[in-house]
């Protein structure tokens, strides 16, 4: 290291917080801009893939954009629901695959996908361990959710009660990991998937229970009316389902009007495409969107956002370089002595100003690494946490 | 030896001017400027050094016409020739005692910062009484100990000239027996030339020769 780069560090390291401080102000208007920049375009281009790879969604009427981000990114806002039936009336049309989705409970903070087996081959998502769901009660989870659970194949998730001060509400329900996907980068990695009728069985609308017919029973009984038993509160409800209760497991009421928050439409072709979305533009009992359009609407929202923030930060960054070069010139100014000092024992006006620039060289270079450094963690991270954010 | 002859010297921004007929300081010898304020005392040390010029006549120090040579030539004779001690030390805040006295190397690419330097550093230090404080910044140090350091950079090169400005100025009697002792007892044992610009008339006696500035009638406004 040659003599004044030394000595400019030593000056640094010296006035080690006005330095922090100066670098830290340079490092975030260098990143700012920037950084947001990636930010949003890497997160737009998740949504928008992952939008563009779901021809058609159907769903309750209401905001389309809570209805994409519910069925695609499993927001936590849960949209009004349509009957499984809308699931039968898109497979008879012929035009389409239908894949319906009930996604409105949690295991923690991970979202409890019920669905159909058809959605993992819709969203290639290949299994890493185990096997997909096959019977009631059984689970597979996203990579993602199986390392925030902690939980593996051969282990258990409990779905999360919705308020825990509703005691009639629902109740957990203890589900065997039959299985993990691979990572894939989507939303898909932090869900827990299953058969949509598990969901139907957390919601309440399906359960079992101790069969009344036994004897051990008897005390769950609290009075026959000809061939139909009524049973009191003491009756023991399953809250998991194992091969010895499943055959207890039964649903109350007509399934097919049993509840779906969306169901993804997957045309044959366009033309397909474009006759189902005929079929639904009345809208008054159920909506059709692309979610492409959805999403490009809210993007062009976000972009101008974006546009506003970057040309605020632009500013603010303009007004930083301006008074860290005051820092700069005062500090100079204040160190006209040491400059004359330098100067008396042998200091060329080169070497002198190759030390005061040399503190310079270091504060932007330390301030542009950590902005490289904070710019390719927030490509890197940054959708991922955009997402937690914002819920998604 | 330093030899001045019909020198003179004016600040563009002030009524001062110096001027000098004639002017020798013998090699190895230690000389005192005693005047008043605003005599020219600093001014003509400055002038030896090279770090002025003069508007006329000549300064020649051990053979070197400094009057003659370029900014770049007057610089390399002070890295190689003088050593400078200031009244207020001068020594950098943010470098430690071992980096101060090691500074002249820090600053000049001419000279090559080797072990064998920072052992005579160390040596240096050892000698004036603060080896135990190489590490140390300077304001954790006494005014003596600054001076010391300050002492220990000029002649870390061991320049055949030693110029000094008040450097027992801001001491107290006893720090300032012991910067004395230490500038003494270095220029006896190196055949250093020591010129030194002092108000202090107590310390007078130590130096061989003492040149009153009054003497030169050479301050105030020309005619």
């Amino acid at each position: 290291m040659s003599g004044t780069s030394y000595l400019a560090l030593r000056y640094l390291v010296f006035h080690r917080w006005k330095t922090a401080v100066l670098v830290t102000a340079l490092t975030l208007i260098l990143f700012l801009p920037v950084g947001l920049r990636v930010l949003v375009r890497q997160s737009s281009e998740q949504l928008t893939s992952r939008a563009e790879a779901t021809p058609l969604l159907i769903g309750a009427p209401g905001s389309p954009t809570e209805l994409v981000l519910n069925s695609l990114y499993f927001g936590s806002d849960v949209p009004a629901t349509i009957p499984y039936t809308e699931s039968d009336l898109v497979e008879g049309t012929g035009l389409a695959t239908p894949i319906p989705l009930y996604v409105r409970f949690r295991v923690r903070e991970q979202p409890i996908v019920g669905t159909t087996p058809e959605y993992y081959g819709f969203r290639n998502l290949e299994l890493a361990d185990g096997r997909l769901p096959a019977i009631l009660g059984e689970a597979v989870l996203g990579a993602a959710a199986a390392r925030a659970l902690e939980v593996g194949v051969g282990e258990h998730v409990i779905s999360s009660p919705e308020s825990v001060f509703d005691i009639a509400g629902v109740y957990p329900l203890r589900m065997l990991v039959t299985g993990v996907l691979e990572f894939s980068d989507t939303p898909d990695d932090n869900a827990v998937f299953v058969d949509i009728k598990t969901a139907w069985v957390i919601e309440g609308l399906g359960h079992g229970h101790q069969d009344l017919a036994r004897p051990e029973a008897a005390a769950g009984v609290l009075r026959r009316e000809g061939n139909v038993v009524i049973g009191n509160a003491s009756v023991m409800q399953y809250n998991e389902i194992t091969s010895e209760n499943i055959d207890s497991f039964h649903f109350h009421g007509d399934p097919s009007a049993f509840p779906a928050t969306a169901v993804i439409a997957v045309p044959a072709d366009d033309k397909a495409s474009a006759l189902l979305q005929g079929r639904y533009q009345d809208g008054s009992t159920v909506q059709i969107v692309r979610p492409d359009a959805v999403m490009a609407d809210l993007l062009g929202t976000v972009f101008t956002v974006e546009r506003y923030v970057v040309a605020g930060a632009a500013i603010v960054g303009l007004a930083t370089l301006a008074t860290a070069l005051l820092v700069f010139l005062l500090s100079l100014r204040q160190r006209s002595r040491e400059r004359e000092t330098l100067s008396k024992i042998g200091g060329s006006p080169a070497a002198i100003t190759a030390l005061m620039g040399s503190e310079i060289v270091f504060v932007l270079a330390t301030a542009l690494t950590l902005a490289a450094l904070l710019t390719w963690l927030a490509s890197r991270y940054g959708a991922e946490a955009a997402r937690a954010v914002v819920g998604l | 030896m330093i030899g001045i002859r019909d020198l003179e010297f004016a600040y563009t921004d002030s009524d001062f001017r110096l001027r000098i007929e004639e002017l020798s300081v013998a090699p190895a010898s230690t000389t005192a400027f005693i005047g008043p304020s605003g005599s020219g005392k600093t001014t003509l040390l400055n002038l030896i050094a090279g770090i002025l010029l003069p508007d006329s006549g000549t300064v020649e120090t051990n053979g070197t016409v400094v009057t003659d040579l370029s900014e770049r030539e007057r610089r390399a004779f002070r890295v190689e020739g003088v050593g400078l001690v200031f009244q207020e030390f001068e020594l950098l805040e943010y470098l430690t005692v071992l980096d101060n006295i090691l500074l002249p190397y820090r600053i000049n690419s001419a000279l090559r910062l080797e072990p064998a330097v920072r052992d005579r550093a160390a040596a240096l230090a050892e000698r004036v009484g603060i080896a135990d404080k190489l590490n140390r910044l300077p304001r954790r140090l006494s005014q003596g100990e600054r001076q010391r350091v300050a002492v220990c950079r000029a002649v870390l090169t061991d320049p055949p000239l030693l110029l000094t400005d008040e450097p027992t100025g801001n001491l107290d009697p006893v720090n300032r027996e012991k910067v004395l002792d230490i500038l003494f007892d270095y220029v006896h044992e190196s055949g250093t030339t020591l010129v030194s610009v002092t108000h202090d008339h107590e310390i007078l006696e130590r130096f061989a020769e003492v040149v009153d500035f009054r003497s030169f009638h050479a301050f105030g406004p020309s005619a």
